[in-house]
């Protein structure tokens, strides 16, 4: 891997480094198809960066990392590139002084691929409407994740009000195993379900939201109950012939009983944070599912 | 499938097809289609849920095979890691070893933990294991069968798997007619109406046409067309597949995909390896019958079909039909086609045998071990654009690919001197190794002089897109279990290949020993010779 430091540059010094990384490495050739945006604090980068680059061996990116340092500081711009054998791709990490921290955007525009999507992504703290960031406004689409946010269950239940097509959570990515178990279930006839209930640990954000979306597609009340965890851990669906239930005691195995047959073990790993964001990364389109969910759940909190 | 022309299938066979086939559509209906698209939890736009199978059990022959242990059960693995495999999915093996249940799940063990794509995760080989059985037998032994059937119906119960049986026959075509007819025997062929039941065949689909007419007549009088999964595992591939993303999700391509701006089209599939331990399976089949007839002639179809009106199975192998049955022989069959043997010579920078000194080829041998031969396509698009289809074995390197190659431009404005060296404008479709599509065009080489040259514009998938784009076993067998044919090649379809093949295979059969060619290098001289005829070159792979 080739990494090199710029201290106090500029966008365009950036870019011109870049290409003559790029061909010294002898591989001018780009063929990345995204680039992600980072937008993290110092603690979170090294975490932040590693999931990134995992996820990047599915998707070639080239990965733009953001980190507002001391606004009090003079105006500065370092960057750190990295080319070459841990990536597919490119990563540049950009350290903001300042001023600057303000206009994070301004480095990261002329820095963007051409012509290709731009993700953004928010591992710890999120703006309160991803889309009205300058950085948002950027993206097609906007990742964040309630389950870092000081209150997650609360985090959630206000997505809906900042919504705008191409947002999404984490929160709910990491139901897709559990979603598409549920779905398998059902696709064999089952009698119409007439309540259910998701329990979880305690704050688990993506509990409300497994609720929500359970119940907006079976049109029967789901409650959420706690749970000593870890994650998710039941869920129990009434039916008119019986009870569909996933029980994870574990962290990666659970069982599956339905009405009328046997019980049968299933994995249901809890997902690495590059496994989530390979998922996310995988269709940009904007998620009408999650939609529904995240306004669902805000109904029902404005209504108890 | 109920379009097209049964008057090429023996009348007996395409009745039984007719007869079982609504029967059987209306049953699939009730148990997949309807239950899925009534799925409360399931919806269109919900793309993050990805296919999975129904309740099933995969009953697979010929366990102990080389393709079993290197693709199939890694296959089957990976679709469980993937979460793609449904609860309760089980495997039984059958063979004729002294074996039980655990043995079976040891070599699957073995297999996996040696063949498989994605990592081994403790979780899912526990979920798989469970599901593992085994049934000890002989082909022909009666008891054997119905000890299989029971452990399926016993199956049914413990593991919730409904009826729904896939039977992989992953055993030499000669043992089909035993195999079937036991299935049929014990009435594991059709289930309750609520139920699926399909085989699945690998290539060879015969040896010419008469007896690939044997071979359906086989499956066809016990199950019906429809659930006969033919499998070429080159239709499972992700670079196949984006032929057809490459020419009906663009606009850059399809206006000159045609004869006004194509002058040929090159499909090849080298390979570096000899014949191996295959001696039995390859003396007398040869190249040809075993490359061209179906996985060149179907890279053919899918680059020269018009645009399918849809991608359900049946708009997509009409589409291909037809354009199988527009392809023409040429009249001279001496002159447009080559074949070849190899001698022994340095391969890679090792000596190798030649053919004729393998373990296994008798004396007389007239087999080819490669062939090339040049078809036109009647029709609008294509006519006066030959195709030309060449495969081999011990060639340079492993290599399959398609390329397009366009005429040159009507008029070049530069000094004779300056294009001397401009070859034809190509794309490039790479199916392996290193997948992707290569642009050839004409570039100016930087300095003061006009000098126009070619240069290679390059989309690999490796960079492009994940590290571990699924296997095309598995993308193959998930298909199978869900029910969507789209990729296997309909028994038509393997019929016009033969039409196609079998005047040629007679014609090199009066024909004698072929042309030696030195292992390691790229065919027989009649091979550039027949190019050079037409006032054209082989690609140098």
């Amino acid at each position: 891997m080739t990494s090199f430091m710029l201290s106090d540059t500029t966008a365009s010094k950036i870019s011109s480094q870049l290409t003559h990384l790029r061909h010294q490495m002898g591989s001018p050739a780009v063929g990345m198809v995204l680039t992600l945006v980072v937008v993290c604090d110092e603690s979170d980068q090294y975490d932040a960066v590693r999931a990134a680059t995992e996820a990047a061996r599915e998707h070639p990116s080239r990965i733009l990392v953001v980190i507002a340092r001391d606004p009090a500081e003079p105006n500065r711009l370092d960057a750190e590139l990295r080319v070459g054998e841990s990536t597919p791709g490119e990563v540049i990490l950009l350290r903001l002084y300042g001023e600057l921290t303000r206009h994070a955007d301004s480095v990261v525009s002329p820095l963007l691929l051409t012509d290709t999507p731009v993700v953004a992504w928010w591992p710890r703290e999120c703006p309160d409407v991803p889309a009205k960031d300058p950085i948002g406004a950027l993206a097609l689409r906007r990742i964040v994740d309630a389950r870092a946010a000081a209150g997650p269950v609360k985090a959630i239940a206000s997505r809906a009000g900042s919504y705008v097509p191409g947002d999404t959570d984490l929160a709910w990515t990491r139901l897709t195993p559990w979603r598409s178990l549920l779905a398998a279930a059902f696709d064999q006839p089952v009698g119409k379900v007439k309540k259910g209930v998701v329990e979880a640990a305690a704050g688990h954000p993506s509990a409300p939201l497994l609720a929500a979306w359970l119940g907006e597609r079976l049109g029967a009340p789901v409650k959420v109950v706690e749970s000593d965890g870890p994650g998710l851990t039941r869920v129990m669906l009434s039916t008119v012939d019986g009870d569909i239930t996933i029980i994870r005691s574990e962290a990666r195995l659970a069982r599956l009983s339905r009405p009328g047959q046997p019980d049968r073990q299933v994995a249901l790993a809890r997902r690495a944070t590059s496994e989530l964001l390979a998922e996310e990364l995988r269709r940009l389109d904007p998620d009408e599912v999650y939609e529904a969910a995240i306004r669902r759940i805000s109904k029902s909190s404005r209504s108890s | 499938m109920t379009e097209g022309s049964p008057g090429r299938l023996p009348e007996q066979a395409a009745h039984v097809e007719e007869a079982v086939l609504a029967a059987s559509t209306a049953a699939v209906a009730a148990t997949t289609d309807a239950v899925v698209a009534a799925n409360p939890l399931r919806d269109p736009s919900d793309k993050r849920l990805p296919r999975v199978a129904g309740p099933c059990v995969l009953v697979l022959f010929g366990v102990t095979g080389d393709l079993a242990r290197k693709k199939l059960l890694p296959a089957i693995y990976d679709l469980a890691n993937r979460g793609l495999l449904p609860p309760g999915f089980s495997l039984v093996g059958f063979a004729r070893r002294e074996w039980r249940d655990q043995d079976f799940a040891q070599l699957t063990y073995d297999a996996v933990k040696q063949h498989a794509r994605t990592p081994f995760r403790e979780e899912v080989w526990k979920q798989l294991s469970e599901g593992i059985f085994f049934c000890p037998g002989e082909f022909t032994d009666d008891g054997a069968f119905d000890a299989l059937a029971m452990m399926l119906k016993e199956i049914d119960e413990t593991r919730g798997t409904g009826g729904n049986y896939g039977f992989y026959l992953s055993v030499p075509p000669k043992f089909f007619p035993v195999v079937v007819e036991q299935l049929k025997r014990t009435d594991l062929a059709h289930g309750p109406d609520s139920s699926w039941r399909r085989v699945v065949i690998e290539k060879p689909f015969g040896h010419d046409l008469k007896s690939a007419h044997e071979l359906n007549a086989i499956t066809s009088a016990v199950f019906p067309e429809s659930s006969v999964f033919r499998i070429d595992h080159y239709l499972g591939k992700e670079t196949v597949q984006n032929i057809m993303a490459l020419r009906f999700a663009n606009n850059l391509f399809e206006p000159i995909w045609n004869r006004g701006y194509v002058d040929h089209v090159q499909i090849t599939m080298a390979e570096d390896i000899g014949i191996g331990g295959r001696a039995g399976y390859y003396d007398g089949i040869g190249a040809a019958r075993d490359v061209i007839q179906n996985h060149l002639l179907q890279l053919l179809a899918l680059v020269a079909m018009e645009d399918p009106t849809s991608f359900e199975a049946d708009s997509l192998r009409r589409e291909k039909e037809k354009v199988l049955k527009a392809v023409r022989l040429p009249q001279d069959l001496a002159r447009s086609t080559a074949r070849g043997r190899y001698a022994a010579g340095w391969q890679g920078g090792q000596p190798v045998i030649g053919y004729a000194e393998e373990e296994g080829i008798p004396a007389d041998s007239i087999t080819e071990t490669y062939a090339a031969i040049k078809l036109e396509i009647a029709n609008r698009r294509w006519a006066g654009v030959p195709f030309y289809l060449r495969t081999g074995k011990r060639l340079g390197r492993r290599v399959t690919e398609v390329a397009v190659v366009f005429q040159k431009a009507p008029h070049l404005p530069f000094s004779k001197d300056d294009t001397e060296i401009l070859g034809h404008n190509a794309l490039v479709i790479r199916v392996q190794p290193d997948e992707g599509i290569t642009v050839r065009f004409g570039s100016k080489v930087p300095g003061t002089a006009m000098e126009v040259r070619d240069v290679s514009m390059d989309f690999a998938y490796g960079e492009s897109f994940m590290e571990s784009s699924p296997e095309a076993y598995e993308r193959l067998l998930l298909d199978v279990l869900i029910g969507d044919p789209p990729l296997f090649p309909h028994q038509r379809e393997v019929e016009l290949s033969w039409k196609i093949l079998d005047p040629i295979e007679e014609f090199w059969a009066s024909q004698g020993v072929p042309e030696d060619y030195p292992a390691g290098t790229w065919g027989p001289a009649s091979a550039d010779e027949m190019m050079a005829r037409d006032g054209r070159v082989w690609r140098r792979l």
